[in-house]
């Protein structure tokens, strides 16, 4: 297979998938079940993660440059590959059910969701900041759609408004960033960013260029204090498209973020360092403390989105050969539990999220054991209890940042866990708390695609507790990949080799 | 000569930019910011960017331009306003822009020893033309963004059409497929 096709293998696989639905869409009698086109989707997402599985045997000895070395597929973006994929599967899983009967448009909403997993898994693998930039644009407008799909409602629409104007002028800082990068270094390609600028001693530049690449970045993983739009989007889009886009994309910007920071502008470490340290405190701090003040449950874990970003910038801080596999690990552990809280959200709320407030949520566990059980589940390991995936996403961050010194970092880090028990325990307290006045709504049974994704959610967030080896293995290599001088070598060879 | 063509055309669009910003009517402000892209494109073109210049006139004063206009016109922007600017604007504009053009004209061509000659486009660059340098970038190097842009396309008319198109109350339709198989949409009373 030639390496251009074997290197865009997982998501030709899924754009194809993508098509297949789009055309099979009108063939459907109109107003029937669009239930076949979401099992289409699932079984485009499980062929492309498998195919990114196939490709790991490729890239034991170096990773496989293709397209003149836009597309540079190693253990790293097989990683985060692979965690997409995990994503769009669960998150596919719990919408199955969601959008039956309630809109037209669900044969769309499928299409795209790939096209949205194409343009994250071009992010990751791409080492072309033009590339990476066409990703960011096809996973941001699908996710600004998705976020309007509940048509009927006010608050999707205004959800959908606010994150496409503030997500497209997030997009123009990181424009602007890369523009200033190629005026800096002539190139925008990551292996000759970082080869332009080894040779200088004060890139006035690069420093704006890499400051403005942040800021960009900044927003799409809603970092304080580029934060404000997450709790309006995340209140008024559907509770799966939520739980995708509170994870996938944020995984695929951090992957980018960890290319651009140490592998491009590897030279300029103690700058950065700085800036994502301050980042990250206030993140923390803004997300924690915010997330106290809410009664919406959807709000409160927007808030938490905003400090679990803040603690995955802590790894940022910390040298490349641990922060990187800790960064890897806690996106990988993040994603497990909150897809798993929005999807228990999804089963309880339904099409039109009658159940809001904490007050909704009241009693939940006593009439519903297992979705209650669940979410109590989830919020615990958000929390960072042991034997949950958060508790050690959480150690490996701040014991690799420690190692580099910054223990005032790990100090706020561990305050601001302190803070977050509040608001979790609250929500788990409410949950198995009797509720005065009588039972309304219906008790409607979780369907066998919801509760397996579900099952696979809840499954993923405890071995990543338990048993963490095989995903810290991956990490450790996808770091490698990174690291290891010979990456950039080969890199730049590859790069001058195919001019 | 480079420089006259500079300081016209530049203060053509810091003027045409602070029209924009000052007027109060949509249309106007829109109508101003086409002066800012093409003196942008005049630019662009005596800097030795001739495919830049004309992208700009295309997708900027071309396209989105229209795009604005048609956005403005169909939300309505409400009775056009006469000021006193804009009734001196109307008949002063065509006598005064005729003026100006024939003065600058005028100099340019009574002066043009002391200005000497400018090159436009891509002859400034030793003979290198841009857009063969362009094209092969982006049939090699870059082809594959340039290729993945389509799917972004792809993504933007789904995006279209599941915002635009109407959504039918779903319980209130229902279809079958009649003896013939022809498909059969029956709303319920």
């Amino acid at each position: 297979m030639s390496p251009n096709l074997l290197a865009l293998l997982p998501e030709i696989i899924l754009t194809v998938g993508g098509v297949l639905i789009m055309v099979a869409e009108p063939c459907l009698t109109p107003g029937g079940s669009r239930k076949p086109l979401g099992w289409l989707a699932i079984l485009a997402t499980l062929a492309a993660g498998a195919a990114s599985i196939f490709q790991l045997g490729f890239t034991k000895s170096a990773a496989i440059f293709a397209f003149y070395g836009t597309i540079q597929v190693d253990p790293f973006s097989i990683f985060f590959h692979l965690l997409i994929a995990a994503i769009v599967l669960c998150s596919l899983l719990g919408s199955l059910d969601y959008f039956e009967g309630a809109t037209n448009h669900a044969g769309e909403y499928f299409a795209l969701v790939l096209f949205g997993a194409v343009g994250m898994m071009f992010m990751t693998s791409a080492t072309e900041l033009l590339m990476v930039f066409v990703g960011l644009e096809i996973s941001s407008i699908s996710t600004y759609i998705m976020a309007g799909f509940r048509k009927g409602q006010a608050t999707s629409a205004e959800s959908a408004i606010k994150y496409f104007l503030l997500g497209s002028f997030a997009t123009a800082f990181f424009l602007y960033g890369i523009a200033l990068a190629f005026g800096a270094t002539g190139s925008t390609s990551i292996h000759a960013i970082a080869a332009g600028l080894a040779g200088t001693s004060t890139p006035t530049l690069a420093i704006a260029a890499l400051t403005l690449i942040i800021i960009g970045l900044g927003f799409k993983v809603s970092a304080a204090p580029f934060h404000v739009w997450t709790p309006d989007v995340y209140q008024g889009a559907p509770a799966p498209v939520v739980g995708l886009m509170s994870t996938a994309p944020k995984a695929a910007a951090f992957a980018v973020l960890l290319r651009i920071t140490y592998s491009a502008f590897g030279s300029m470490e103690a700058r950065w360092t700085i800036l994502l340290w301050i980042l990250a405190a206030l993140s923390m701090t803004v997300g924690n403390l915010g997330a106290l003040l809410q009664t919406n449950v959807k709000r409160m874990l927007a808030y938490s989105s905003i400090a679990n970003a803040g603690y995955l910038l802590v790894a940022f801080t910390a040298s490349a050969d641990r922060g990187i596999a800790a960064a890897a690990f806690y996106t990988a552990t993040y994603a497990a539990m909150n897809v798993g809280a929005f999807a228990v959200i999804t089963q309880v709320g339904g099409f039109n999220e009658s159940t809001r407030t904490l007050a909704d949520y009241t009693g939940l566990a006593l009439r519903r054991p297992v979705l209650g059980a669940l979410l109590s589940f989830f919020l615990l390991s958000m929390i960072g209890i042991p034997f949950t995936g958060g508790f050690f996403g959480k150690f490996y961050v701040f014991t690799a940042t420690i190692h580099s010194g910054n223990v005032w970092l790990a100090v706020v880090g561990l305050l601001n866990s302190g803070v977050a028990c509040f608001y979790y325990l609250r929500l788990i307290a409410a949950l198995y708390t009797r509720r005065e006045t009588a039972e309304t709504s219906p008790v409607t049974s979780i369907s066998f695609p919801a509760g397996l994704g579900l099952a696979a959610t809840a499954l993923a967030t405890l071995m990543l507790g338990v048993l963490p080896g095989q995903i810290l293995h991956l990490a450790g290599r996808a770091s490698w990949s990174i690291t290891s001088p010979s990456a950039a070598r080969i890199g730049a060879a590859a790069e001058t080799a195919s001019r | 000569m480079q420089l006259a063509l500079f300081i016209i055309f530049a203060a053509l669009a810091v003027a045409g930019a602070l029209n924009f910003l000052l007027q109060r009517h949509p249309i106007n402000s829109a109508l101003s910011l086409v002066v800012v892209m093409l003196s942008l494109a005049v630019l662009y073109w005596s800097l030795g960017a001739e495919f830049l210049a004309a992208a700009q006139v295309i997708v900027y004063s071309g396209a989105v331009m229209v795009l604005f206009v048609f956005v403005v016109m169909l939300l309505n922007a409400g009775e056009e306003e006469r000021t006193t600017g804009s009734r001196a604007a109307y008949f002063a504009g065509i006598p005064g822009a005729a003026a100006v053009f024939c003065l600058l004209s005028f100099v340019f061509l009574s002066e043009s020893k002391t200005l000497g000659s400018s090159n436009l486009g891509g002859y400034l660059n030793d003979g290198t033309v841009n857009i063969v340098e362009i094209s092969k970038i982006l049939f090699t190097r870059l082809l594959l963004p340039f290729e993945v842009t389509s799917i972004l396309i792809l993504v933007a008319i789904l995006g279209a059409v599941v915002l635009a198109r109407k959504e039918p109350d779903p319980k209130v339709v229902t279809s079958s497929t009649d003896a013939a198989g022809v498909i059969v949409i029956k709303e319920k009373v």
